[in-house]
């Protein structure tokens, strides 16, 4: 039962926090954002063999698997922007998690250009 | 990597609660100054070890999303 291992891990975690928060709140900051690392990188592990199985099943349904990689570098960009941004935002420095936010999006943009390109090339195909 | 590491969570916890005792016997002492570094060594010496760990995390993404 590894979920347990993990709830367990979140609640103990949240009751140090408390118990620090009035006496140190710098230190309560970075011990909740490494909760949420630890919690994330032991999750690391069956994620990478839920896309492994995405990527053979796309492989045996003769997909191009480039499509599969930029999807999956936008969801990896988004995770990370989100990371960053949700850091900031617990500091209460809005400005500088919004602008981690635009940042994200910018390179999702620019990482989903050639897949657009793809499409605006098929759509003026389609017209004779 | 499959194993959680809660060793990190409790260390970090445990420098917190020993600053917070070290600090009120300073300024119970009078020693406001010193007790000012101690906030700022603390601080730093979870800074690094937190450090380590988010270059872990960015790294495992990383690798796992195909990002180069």
């Amino acid at each position: 039962m590894q979920i347990s291992q993990v709830v367990g891990l979140g609640v103990m975690t949240t009751i140090i926090i408390v118990f620090i928060r009035e006496s140190r709140p710098e230190i309560a900051r970075l011990l909740s954002l490494v909760a949420g690392v630890v919690i994330v990188l032991y999750l690391i592990h069956y994620l990478s063999m839920i896309i492994e199985l995405i990527f053979s099943m796309a492989k045996e349904a003769g997909m191009d698997s480039v499509y599969l990689t930029t999807l999956l570098r936008v969801i990896g960009i988004a995770y990370l922007a989100e990371f960053g941004s949700q850091i900031c935002r617990d500091a209460d420095e809005k400005n500088i998690a919004f602008k981690i936010e635009f940042a994200g999006k910018v390179m999702i943009l620019v990482i989903a250009i050639p897949i657009l390109v793809s499409v605006m090339e098929r759509i003026i195909g389609f017209i004779p | 990597m499959d194993v959680l590491r809660v060793d990190l969570l409790f260390q970090i916890a445990g420098i917190g609660i020993f600053i917070s005792v070290i600090n009120i016997v300073l300024k119970q002492a009078g020693k406001e100054e010193q007790a000012q570094m101690l906030t700022l060594v603390g601080v730093v010496i979870v800074l690094l070890l937190v450090l380590q760990l988010v270059a872990d995390l960015f790294e495992s993404i990383r690798t796992i999303f195909h990002i180069y």
